[in-house]
């Protein structure tokens, strides 16, 4: 024997295999076809026009027809659907709506989740698994039924109504589904589960002895926690908010199932230009645009992730 | 701790779980209501259980809606756990970053995104639109929660056992098949169920992806839900959020059990070490 490997050695690395070629080319492959190829689609359709056929758009790239071809359908594309959003102040309004609201419902997210996350970690270490379990289970339950839940609740003759009317709080029923009240209500509600997991793995690390420590130098337990548990808790907070402002950004089911007519996000706005209108290279460009908004915060969250900060990768279970 | 802090810790756990728990608890509730209003309870009555069985279109969706939920799981949970693999285990390779952004992406990506952009592919390629747009669109993100959920198991496990099965000359490949995979395999089963769960969920991508004659129960329910609110999809919900809990909770209790085993033989087996075997 000449040489020992050391302990990870065996780190196929070095290797040429095939089995472990297969292993990266298998998904790779799958993702760039099905995931990467798919946005340069819409980023190609985004400049094409309107047709009344099928596919209602043209012009249609035919690959058949060689390069020529692929200059001639290059030759006909148009900036007119971005132009038209630019005209139409409905989409500057539905996009700028939607961040405001995604913006909001983070901060109300955080302000709610936080002290529960906060109990967790300091429940006792015998029942903090099954905390865990009753906060992940509804996550694991279909986010359309969580929301059509609460319509029956919100409901004019509903049942929050009902409650508060026997209280005596109110004396006539409030409206409260159908506005941008029930929006923020549906998506705390349903984005809760994505800022607590995070914010308790960071929160169950953080050690102890540092706020005794604080403790005996005569620190008070406010201001201990804000100069000691909150900045520890950070790579939490930041992982539990990109995790909810991302998705919500682009949000459909909750402002169309509790929003009002009146209610713009742009995830709803596309789907009309869509379903409704049939209008696909319009809404390849509402697309393209929303991409471009959170296209930053995206590679932020991808980079924290990898790294394995804010314990994103703990979030499913 | 003092008092007051584990006053305040309990009253938020408290709140925190009446808030998630209360909206799902009167759904179900009220899925047993004789009244056909939602919001009015008039007795207690299984009327719309039963009714629900004599709604055909209704279990077409859902067998759609299964079959397209276990094949995507299927396909997912494979496909992720050899990303999980590449990522954990393959150290830099060309191109890991452009890997590495497409496994995180979906995660956040906006579901109207998605949708639309894989039905713009499925057209440009001129694929039938229908039951396997939708599978192939499921796969797709729920392989990202699964590579991340596999992953994290990954990262974290001893690797002696497999270096140990190296260095007896066990082939790379059998290795990962007697040892590797049996370690992860709880990550693994969870990645499959997390996929199955995200495919039965799912209405904004299946609302794009699919054609005629494939209708999912989430577009069913929708559907439905857009013309007004009826006990039947309290029904609907409550045998779902039934199905969906249970398999959640019998396969924690069967992880749990099988790591306090698989904790137990490690012990034992360090025992016999120790004395001399």
């Amino acid at each position: 024997m000449t040489t020992v490997d050391s302990p990870g050695r065996h780190d196929t690395a070095n290797r040429p295999n095939p089995a472990r070629w297969l292993v990266v080319a298998i998904p790779y492959v799958w993702l760039f076809l099905l995931f990467l190829i798919p946005f340069l689609i819409v980023l190609k359709i985004s400049f094409s026009l309107t047709a009344i056929a099928q596919p209602p758009y043209t012009p249609v790239l035919d690959l058949g027809g060689g390069i020529s071809g692929v200059i001639e359908a290059f030759k006909e594309f148009t900036v007119e659907n971005y132009l038209w959003l630019t005209e139409d102040a409905l989409y500057a309004k539905a996009y700028l709506s939607s961040i405001e609201i995604a913006v909001v419902s983070t901060a109300l997210v955080l302000l709610v989740g936080y002290p529960i996350a906060y109990g967790m970690a300091r429940a006792p270490k015998a029942i903090q698994p099954m905390l865990l379990m009753l906060i992940i289970l509804p996550f694991w339950t279909s986010f359309l039924i969580r929301v059509y839940s609460w319509i029956g609740i919100l409901k004019k003759e509903g049942l929050l109504n009902q409650f508060l009317l026997w209280l005596g709080v109110i004396s006539k029923p409030l409206t409260i589904l159908n506005t941008d009240t029930a929006v923020y209500i549906g998506i705390v509600y349903s984005y809760l589960p994505f800022m607590i997991l995070p914010l308790y793995a960071a929160l169950e690390r953080l050690d102890p002895t540092l706020l005794e420590a604080a403790a005996d130098l005569g620190c008070r337990p406010s201001r201990a926690f804000w100069r000691v548990t909150f900045p520890l808790s950070l790579p939490g907070v930041i992982a539990g908010c990109f995790l909810v402002f991302i998705p919500v950004t682009g949000e459909f089911v909750i402002p169309d199932l509790l929003g009002g007519s009146n209610t713009l996000m742009i995830g709803r706005t596309l789907w009309n230009e869509f379903f409704s209108n049939r209008d696909w290279p319009l809404a390849s460009a509402v697309a393209v645009v929303l991409l471009l908004i959170l296209v930053v915060p995206i590679v932020i969250f991808q980079n924290r992730a990898e790294r394995g900060e804010g314990a994103i990768n703990k979030v499913p279970m | 701790m003092n008092r007051r802090a584990s006053w305040f810790n309990v009253t938020s756990i408290a709140f925190g779980l009446a808030f998630l728990y209360l909206p799902i608890l009167l759904l179900i509730i009220y899925s047993f209501n004789e009244s056909r209003l939602v919001t009015v309870w008039a007795g207690f009555s299984t009327k719309w259980y039963v009714s629900l069985f004599s709604n055909q279109g209704l279990l077409d969706a859902a067998w759609v809606t299964l079959r397209v939920a276990l094949l995507s799981a299927t396909a997912a949970t494979i496909l992720g756990t050899l990303a999980a693999i590449a990522l954990v285990r393959f150290g830099r390779f060309y191109g890991r970053t452009l890997f590495s952004g497409m496994i995180y992406a979906p995660l956040v990506m906006p579901d109207v995104i998605i949708g639309l952009s894989l039905l713009l592919l499925f057209v440009a390629v001129d694929f039938g639109r229908g039951f396997w747009t939708i599978v192939l669109a499921h796969i797709t993100f729920s392989l990202c929660f699964v590579a991340i959920v596999v992953q994290s198991r990954l990262s974290t496990f001893d690797r002696s056992l497999e270096e140990a099965a190296l260095d007896l000359g066990c082939p790379p490949v059998r290795t990962f098949f007697q040892i590797t995979l049996p370690l992860i395999a709880p990550a693994v089963i969870a990645g499959w169920m997390l996929a199955f769960t995200l495919s039965l969920d799912d209405l904004v991508i299946a609302s794009f992806t699919t054609g005629p004659g494939a209708t999912t129960l989430p577009m069913k329910i929708y559907s439905q839900v857009r013309l007004g609110v009826t006990p039947e999809i309290n029904a609907v919900s409550t045998i779902l959020i039934g199905i969906v809990s249970i398999g959640v909770i019998a396969a924690s209790l069967v992880t749990k059990r099988r790591e306090v085993a698989r904790i137990r033989a490690e012990r034992q087996a360090a025992a016999g070490i120790r004395n001399g075997i």
